[in-house]
This record gives structure tokens, sequence and C-alpha cells, in this order.
């Protein structure tokens, strides 16, 4: 395989991330074109939101990177980059390859899979349109597509990389609001890149990147100012299947109090049995 | 660019947009940048993130580019000399000046006529105003002991021509007299302060609508990033360019650039960003009527008389680089007409078409919608779309015998006959209409050889990637055969009239089976050779005035000096400034008038903002830029008396191509509106002009009011909205290449406008419903966009709102929307001809607009709300 991007190898593969800088985003959604064109996807449809400048909405089975637009009331005299407002935010989502992967724990059919990048990618050819994966991603990246209902999200450029080529929509980011690399490697940059943030008064910067929760950390990780909830990132995403212990638990206790109850009934009522027969 | 061109010499921007990163603050105005040039704008990040510039935005509306700036300043549309006035003031009164710079590299110590009158003597006009021919004779502008020569440029009697791409046209400096000490009254700098002093923070505040505290915070921003250590650039676009004062307010940013002395440095300079891929390219191998390839003026039909010599002695400067202009003439000459062309028949000069009249862009719209016109080639532009006041021009396109629309897909300039608002609204009649339209295919970039010259006057060239699908050609392949065709025809004709075409070389080699001519033959064409052996010349350098050399455009010759060496396709970029991809005209210089990187004695100013230095062992200039300079010329050199072009410059001029070596905060010749820039009112406003109430507008600029192009009056009730236009990200110019992809379509799929909270609020517009704009010329509809990004300004005690519309869209395409251009006027400055689109009045109002034949009639109605 090609190292044509000089990444180092870990257990014979490079894990690859993307490290997406909203305070470099101008917004100009490169990414989410270069995005469609090398993976052949559909337009969204052509319906005016009327919110902000954000027309594709968010993203879907046809939109896999996506540029959030986030407006604050500027104020005359300071820019979007002033430390004291950052009145119009740019971020571009995509899906986040979690280490515990909602939509790969669902799928029945083993259509999605690991790569050997540490991405998560659903192959078409596999998926049978159930949308379990739908439900179980903590995003709500994955969707299904409106025409034959199978399940489609961000492939992170499995080919390109395969390739030794980055994602095209890092490829075609004009001002490196995404990055990408080594995962470690990106991780160190991004809290370099946050401290210098923070030196220079945007105190609100930070970095997500959800490591304790169940998804056990993300290969997509995102540096914003303020809240991320506004970027669309939920504050503490779950994989679904966490649920599942308790679940175990309450439908072991819940069957268990069953059959004790089957039990006693039986136990108790031998006589009434044996009369009734009588 | 005659804004750039006559203040430094050269019509293009003076630097590169790496060198961006170089900046300590960057002024952005005019321009969104982020969005219109965001390839170029990660290096406007990268002085943000890397060098902790300043960015500065100053715009009506908050845009991507004002996200990414440290600070905002919202600004009335059409405030923008006032308030670049005002920094000049405030350099001038504050001492921030560098002055060293000023006074060795700039004509701030040149020294005026007595009988020059200045706008504030003259209550807003210049001396030399013409009331009755509407223009100025710009005599009084010379400096003091300039000998007076014929300004001429473009057809005067019919009020056209351009102004000039370069400085000096009006002859010589001569031994023009000078004050190092700045003192003498009539010297540049003091009639620069006492023109420029009523241009205060007060003003600013009372008429851009920005506070002064925010003038101040602007003021100390930019004005620090200047002197030995520090340097500022300004990045300006068609925000500044599409106003009635467009030029003058270029002139006012190459002022304070100048004063700041941040030209030909690294992180300074002045950016003029082109909107499209090859604009720069077009302007320099002349797309306008009146300059041939390389900024050499079109002769006039009587003004430069028959003789080749008339004409070379009243364009040829003594001093200065532009003492080479009968080298690059002649071997023009040479290139045209080959073997026909000798010193005997004076090289065929005669055989150059003449300009006869105004044949500016708006000059033949109007002569076509006057039906004056037969034909018309529209190639890589959608004026149905595109072009300000689209009823008139489309109504005009149906007066035309034939036309001939080349492009990608069916836009709408070919389809007007049947698919347009006119057919809509029963004003156009497809079953009368007797234009001819020819629709043509045209190949994409991917499918053809070429170059694109971008935005800072590189040269690359890209390779053809597949065939041109079924018919579609290259715009190379369509001149080179029709141009075939009109010869094969003249040949058999041997009346005089055909006798250019028949001479006329035209002998490119073709390739593959549609036969398109070889592109890297009409590059080696432009480059030059020698006329006996077809050796390729190296530069401009190597050009005769003799007929031994033939040069398509002086200014690119170099690009192509060897047959297996095309600089412009070269992709082995090496250096903060790409030495080695692609090739910069002119001689391959980044930053141009790079010799005022240098303090006078040729040492760098600083090691920081080093560029450009003379190598005192080699005797050489050296350094990490091509040196815009002649390579051996010590900085101590001084000319001898009498001594002619180049050479009469001494060793610390930079400003080459001016005949005294230095930039030029006055401009004595060459412009159409003054030598210095005023302050005037757009030419639709609400506003009286505050610095001189009886001169609102500028004088020199050309309304061609008419009933189908008419204006708002002054103050116009029936509009009392602030009119300006943009472009998205999302969409290219006229929409032909955008609006018809589906991935680009869907980004910004309706047409919409941009109002503030409050005045949604006052008159009832909600948001996501429509609304109707109107202005004396049309009427639209759009999306209401309520947004904060637009507020309204206090301005003169009244509060102005300012309504912002994209023009993109159009009746064709997977997109559909009304011409926002339908609502602008057809004006010109008077240097470049072009309209303002950034400044008008209209009216806007909740709902729809009327359908069908009914829109007429509700802006007819709107009209006659006057009474």
């Amino acid at each position: 395989m090609s190292m044509g991007n000089g990444l180092p190898e870990v257990n014979g593969h490079r894990t690859t991330a993307f490290l997406t800088d909203s305070t470099l985003c101008i917004g100009c959604k490169a990414c989410e074109v270069a995005c469609k064109e090398w993976n052949g996807i559909d337009a969204d449809g052509l319906e005016w939101s009327g919110h902000s400048y954000d027309n594709t909405g968010a993203v879907g089975a046809s939109t896999w990177r996506h540029v959030k637009f986030v407006e604050h009331e500027p104020i005359a005299g300071l820019g979007g980059n002033a430390a004291d407002l950052n009145s119009w935010a740019f971020s571009s989502d995509v899906c986040k390859h979690c280490e515990v992967a909602g939509c790969l724990e669902a799928c029945p059919t083993g259509a999605i899979v690991r790569t050997e990048f540490g991405g998560v990618y659903v192959q078409p050819d596999v998926c049978n349109g159930c949308a379990y994966c739908v439900v179980a991603c903590p995003f709500g990246v994955v969707q299904k597509n409106k025409d034959d209902g199978r399940a489609f999200k961000c492939t992170f450029c499995y080919d390109r990389q395969k390739d030794g080529l980055k994602p095209a929509c890092a490829k075609a980011c004009p001002t490196e609001s995404i990055q990408f690399g080594e995962i470690e490697s990106l991780r160190l940059d991004a809290q370099e890149r946050l401290r210098e943030l923070h030196s220079r008064g945007m105190t609100d910067a930070q970095l997500y990147d959800p490591k304790e929760t169940s998804v056990g950390g993300i290969h997509a990780f995102f540096i914003v100012r303020g809240d991320p909830k506004q970027y669309n990132l939920p504050p503490k995403p779950e994989v679904p299947t966490v649920y599942l212990r308790d679940g175990w638990k309450a439908s072991a206790i819940g069957s268990g109090l069953l059959v004790a109850g089957a039990l006693l009934a039986f136990l108790s009522s031998p006589g009434k049995g044996r009369s009734g027969r009588r | 660019m005659p804004g750039l061109g006559t203040s430094f010499g050269r019509g293009g921007a003076t630097t590169a947009q790496q060198d961006l990163i170089n900046a300590d603050a960057i002024l952005i105005m005019g321009s969104n940048m982020a969005e219109n040039h965001p390839v170029g704008f990660q290096w406007v990040m990268e002085a943000r993130e890397k060098n902790q510039a300043k960015i500065i935005h100053v715009d009506p509306r908050f845009t991507r580019t004002s996200a990414m700036a440290d600070i905002w300043v919202p600004l009335r549309a059409g405030a923008d000399v006032l308030f670049l006035g005002a920094l000049i003031n405030y350099v001038l009164t504050e001492g921030k000046d560098f002055r060293e710079y000023v006074v060795a590299y700039t004509n701030a110590s040149t020294i005026l006529r007595e009988d020059f009158r200045d706008t504030e003597d003259l209550g807003g006009f210049f001396s030399g105003w013409d009331p009755e021919k509407k223009k100025y004779h710009p005599k009084t502008w010379l400096y003091q002991g300039s000998p007076e020569k014929e300004a001429g440029s473009g057809h005067e009697e019919h009020g056209g021509g351009h102004g000039k791409d370069r400085g000096g046209e009006a002859g010589d400096p001569g031994e023009h007299e000078s004050d190092p000490t700045l003192q003498h009254p009539r010297c540049v700098y003091q009639v620069l302060k006492k023109h420029f002093s009523r241009y205060t923070p007060e003003m600013v505040e009372q008429h851009c609508g920005v506070p002064k505290d925010l003038f101040f915070k602007v003021a100390e921003a930019y004005c620090s990033a200047s002197g030995p250590e520090k340097t500022g650039a300004v990045c300006y676009a068609v925000g500044w360019t599409q106003h009635s004062n467009g030029v003058q307010i270029i002139r006012a940013a190459s002022i304070l650039q100048l004063l700041l002395g941040n030209m030909g440095r690294p992180g300074g300079g002045i950016l003029a960003l082109r909107g499209h891929a090859s604009i720069q390219g077009s302007t320099d191998v002349a797309t306008l009527y009146d300059i041939l390839p390389g900024y050499l003026p079109t002769p006039m039909f009587n003004k430069d008389a028959d003789s080749l010599k008339d004409y070379i002695n009243k364009h040829r400067c003594h001093t200065g680089w532009w003492a080479n202009f009968d080298k690059y003439i002649i071997s023009f000459l040479k290139a045209y007409y080959g073997e026909a062309a000798n010193k005997e028949n004076d090289f065929r000069f005669n055989w150059l078409p003449r300009v006869t009249g105004d044949h500016s862009e708006f000059g033949f719209w109007l002569d076509m919608a006057d039906g004056k016109l037969e034909g018309l080639f529209i190639m890589g532009q959608n004026p149905a779309v595109g072009a300000p006041n689209g009823r008139l021009e489309r109504k005009a396109l149906a007066k035309l015998k034939w036309l001939v629309v080349r492009d990608m897909v069916e836009v709408e300039s070919a389809s007007f006959w049947y698919n347009s608002p006119e057919v809509e609204r029963g004003e156009l009649d497809p079953d009368t209409i007797a234009t001819e339209v020819f629709l043509m295919p045209a190949a994409g970039s991917a499918e053809k050889n070429g170059t694109f010259v971008n935005t800072q006057r590189l040269l690359q060239f890209h390779n053809k990637g597949p065939e041109p699908i079924g018919d579609s050609r290259s715009e190379t392949w369509f001149m080179y055969h029709l141009g075939r065709r009109l010869k094969a025809k003249a040949a058999k004709d041997p009346s005089p009239r055909n006798a250019p075409l028949n001479a006329l070389t035209w002998d490119y080699s073709t390739e593959g089976a549609i036969a398109e001519p070889s592109a890297e033959e009409v590059m080696m064409e432009i480059n030059g050779w020698t006329v006996a052996d077809h050796k390729l010349v190296g530069g401009y350098r190597d050009l005769k005035a003799n007929g031994s050399t033939a040069s398509g455009a002086w200014i690119y010759s170099g690009c192509f000096p060897d047959k297996n060496k095309n600089k412009a396709n070269m992709r082995e970029p090496h250096g903060l400034y790409g030495h080695g991809w692609g090739y910069a005209w002119p001689s391959d210089r980044r930053i141009i008038y790079n010799r005022a990187s240098a303090r006078p004695d040729g040492k760098p100013w600083s090691e920081r903002k080093k560029l450009v230095w003379w190598d005192e062992n080699k005797k050489e200039w050296t350094g990490l830029d091509t040196p815009d300079f002649t390579k051996d010329k010590a900085p101590d050199y001084k000319p001898e008396p009498g001594a002619e072009g180049d050479a009469a410059l001494g060793g610390d001029k930079p400003f080459i191509m001016h005949p005294d070596g230095v930039g030029w905060i006055y401009v004595s010749s060459g412009l159409k509106d003054g030598p210095l820039p005023t302050h005037y009112e757009p030419l639709e406003s609400m506003f009286s002009n505050p610095l001189y109430p009886n001169c609102d507008i500028n004088p020199a600029a050309l309304k061609h009011e008419r009933p189908d192009n008419p204006y708002a009056s002054f103050n116009d009730p029936r509009f009392p909205y602030v009119l300006t236009t943009y472009r998205l990200t999302e969409h290219h110019t006229a929409g032909g290449m955008s609006r018809t992809l589906s991935h680009l379509a869907e980004l910004q799929p309706e047409l919409f406008c941009e109002v503030s909270p409050v005045l949604a609020a006052e008159l009832g517009l909600h948001h996501g419903e429509y609304a109707t704009i109107t202005t004396v010329r049309g009427i639209v509809e759009a999306r209401v966009m309520v947004t904060d990004r637009i507020k309204p300004l206090q301005v003169a005690g009244r509060t102005v709102h300012q309504i912002a519309l994209p023009y993109h869209y159009g009746t064709n395409g997977l997109v559909k929307g009304d011409v926002v251009n339908d609502l602008l006027v057809i004006s010109e400055e008077p240097n470049v001809r072009i309209m303002e689109t950034k400044a008008l009045l209209c009216d806007i109002r909740p709902g729809r607009r009327a359908q069908g034949k009914r829109a007429l009639a509700e802006l007819k109605s709107k009209l006659e709300q006057a009474a």
C-alpha cells in the first residue's frame, strides 16, 4: 500500500483522523462540493431554507460534509475574529468515525465495517436498508437514501486513502480548516492550537473530542468557539449499546421474576389443582 | 486599470497573493475576498494566524470576509473616498507618513503649476473644467516646467476613450522643480494636505455612518503598519471599481500606500482582485477597443494622423521605460503583418484599424438599442443577466440582425428571444424578432490548451484533458478558423481594403481530428522572435525598433524564450513567491516596483522586510524576487543631462515606467476626472455632497440618461433606500457556470434580499416570505432574509437603510430568479467606463411582484407616485 502522504504506520496501517478547526473556516462549502463531486452524490434538493447561508441542512445520506452556519448579532467594529464576539461562525460537520461505533454495532448484515485507517465504512452492496444504524448513530450522521432506502454516510474517502491521498474535503479546503493526518499527532496539534487561541483571548474556544463517553473517542474532532451544541455536536454522545447492559440486567431481573412467579404459582396451588381436577 | 496604472506605472496588481502572509495589517475594502476569492484568501488567513496581522474589513454588509476579520466597519455605500481621504488626512496631520520613503520614492516634493486650482478652490472642480463639453482640459494639472503635450486617449470628440493604464501619456515631466523639505506651498505634499484637510473623523461619522471611535480604531491599526519594520496591504475588487468614481477610490488607496511607504515591499502593495479566471489577461492583450496588446494606444482616426512617426512621438516618453515605445509598436506591427511590414511602408501602421467613435461596452449597447448595430459576438459573457439595465440590453439584442453566442450552456443571452422577462411581459414577441441567433457550444478550459493570466499577473498554462464533446470548440479554434475563412474570402478579392487581411500572419499549425490550432504557437508569437530566423527572444529587452523583431504583446515577452521552454507551463515552485510556477509579467517579477523594498542606498529597509537589494560585491541587484530594475544600475547612479529612457532615471527611482521614476501621489496626466481623488456622491443618492454642495456627483462621469435608461431624482421620495448588489461564493457571476450545476445550485437555490430587522419591522417584511424591489428601471421579487448582518446607519441625521441583492439569477438553469441587474442603470465612470452597481436608490415592499404583463403596470404605477 502506498504511504504517499508520509503518515506513520500503526500495526501495518495508518490510523487517521480529521481535525476540523472552525476558527479557520470561511464557510465557502468547497468541502461539501468536493465531497459530492468525488463520491458522485446527488444534490439534496433546491429548496431555499432561509437559515443563514445554509441550504443543505445537515449531514445526511446525500450530504457527507456539511457546513453549519452559526450567527450571533454582529457589532460594528468587531469582526468575527475578535476575541469578544464570534459573530458568524462556520464549521464543517462530518461523520465522527467513532471508536465504538453505534452504527457498526447495530448493523445486522455486516455491511458496516471498520477499515484499516480506523474509519467506519458502509458497504453499499451489502446494506439491506434495515436502518438499524440510523437510529444507532449518536450524531445523527447515517441516513437512508431516499430512493432505495440503503444507508449512506462519509466513507472517510477510503478509496483515496488507499491510494495515499487526503480525503477530498481536506484536499479542497483553502484555509486548512479541515486537517487530515495521523490521529495522535493531530490531537497534539489540536491541543497546541487551543492553547494559542486561549492565549489570544478566545477563551471560549474548545476541543470537541468526546473520549470519556461510550463512543470511546472519534476520528473527526473539532475546534469550535462557544457551546458545541450550536454546531450540531452533542455534549455527551453515547452508543446505544451501552444501554444494553442495563437492559440485560432489567430483563434478567424481569425474567427471573417471571420464572419465580410461575414457580410460586405452581408451588402455592397444588391442592387447588388437584381439587380442580376433581 | 488606470487607478494603479497612473499611480505606479502598470495596470496590474502590484503584489502576489502569497505575499499577503508578510503583511502586518490588511485592509480589505470594496471586496468580499473570502467569498469571491476563497483560494487567495488562505494567505490573508495565514497572515492573521502566523503573523498576527490585523484584518480590517470595510463593507456595508457583514460578510464571510467580515467574519474572518478583526475589525468590521459598516460603511454607507458610495462613501469610500470620504473614508479613505480621512485616513490620508489622519496620516498627514498625525505625521504618520514614512517620510524617507515619501521624499525619495514619490512625487510629494514636486512643484505644481501656478495656475493649478484644487477642488477646495473651485467648489468641487479642478481647474480646466469645460462645462460645455463636460470634460477637463488637464493642462493646468502638469508639473511646473513640464512641456505641454496633446493628451490623447480614445475618441475624445465622441466622449469616449479610457484613462491611461500608464502615467506620462501627456508627455515628459521635463526639468520640473521639487522641494525635498515638502514646505513649498505648491509642492504635491502641501497641495495634498490642503485637498484632504476637510476629510475629518467628524465628516466620516456624519456622512459615512462610521462612528469616530471606530474610525480611529481603523486608522491606528492600519497606519501603524508602516515604516522600515512593518507593512500593510490593501485588497480591493469591484466593490471599488463599480462606482462612478471608482478609479479615484483606487487612487486614494494608492496615495495612502505611498504615504505609508508600502509599495514594492513585502507585505505591502495593492492587490486588485480580478473576478474571473483571466480578466487580467484580457486587459493585457486588449479586449478594450482603444488599447492594443501590451497597453499600446489604438491610433485614432485623425488624431494620430497617418504617420507612425507622429504616433510614436505622441505616445513615447523620453525618460523612463516608455522610451522603448517605438520598439514595442513596431515589433507588434511585425507580428501582425509579417513580411508585408517594413520601414519604407511605415510598418503598415496605416493598416491598423482606427478608433472612429465611442465603441466602449455601453457605447455599443446603446447603439444597438438604437438599431445602429447589425451583429454581435458574445463569448464568455452573459449580458442578459450580468449587465446593468438588463431590460434595455435584452431589448437591444432583439434589434440585431444576427447574434453569435458561444458558451458551454444556453445562457439567457442566447434564449432572450423566447424566454425572458420581456417575452413574459409582452414587450418582445418571438414571432416578430428578426434576430438570427447562432448558439455555438464552447469547450471548457479542461478541454483545451491555453493560458490563464490571474489576478497577480501570473501566466499559467493549462493542458488539455479530454477532447471537447461533440461540436464544442475552444475560442482559439473558433477565432482561428473564422480568420482563416475570412482570409480565404479576402484572397479572392484584391481590393485595397482587403490588403491588411491578406497580409495578416495567420499560420498556426493545427492538430488532431478537429484541427485545433496550437496555443503554444500563439504564445510564441506573443513572446516574439527575431524576424530573420524566427529565433525566440529572451524578453522585451531584445525587441528592436528597426523591424528586425516581432512580438504580439511586449509585456509577456520572455514567457516562451525557447522552443522547448514554455515558462507559463512550469510546475516547480520554490520560495514564498512561487518562482518556477508559471510566469508573472513583466520578467517574472512577483512584486513589482520592488526596488522600493531597499533604501535609496540599496540596503533593505530592515532585515524583516527585505526583498531586493544591491549586492556591492557583485555590483548587481539581487534578492528574493526578480528585481524590477536594471540589474546593474547602482543605487548611486546619476543620469547624465539629456539621457534618455531608463538611463535617464537615477539608481534610486523604483517606479521605472514613470518618466520621473517615482510613485505618483498626484497624477499630472492620464486621468479624466482629476489629479487627486475627491468625494462625490453616487449618481443616485439621497444626500448632497457634504464637501461641495454645488458639485454632488463626479462631473466627468457619463450618465447616458434617456427614456430607456432613466435615473431616480436626487433624494427621490419614491426610492428611499440604498441598493447594493454583490456576489455569493456559491455562484459564478451571471450564473451560466453555476446555476446549471446541481452541486452548486443547491447551495444558494433562490434569489434573496438581505434587509435589517429594523427595516423589516418598519415595512412588515417577513423572513422567508417575498418582497418586491423596484428602481426607476426595473422590478424584481426575492425571498426576504432578515439579518443582523446588515445594519441601518446614521448619516447626516437620517437613518439609512441599505438593501443587498446577489445578482446571479436568471430565467435558465436549475435554479431561476429575477434578474437583479434589471434594477441597475447604464452609467460610466469616466476612466474605465464601468457602471455603478454598488450604490443606487430603490424601494422595497412586502409580497411578490405582479406577474406577467401586470409587472410593468406595477412598475409604471410606482413611478407615477412621483407626483
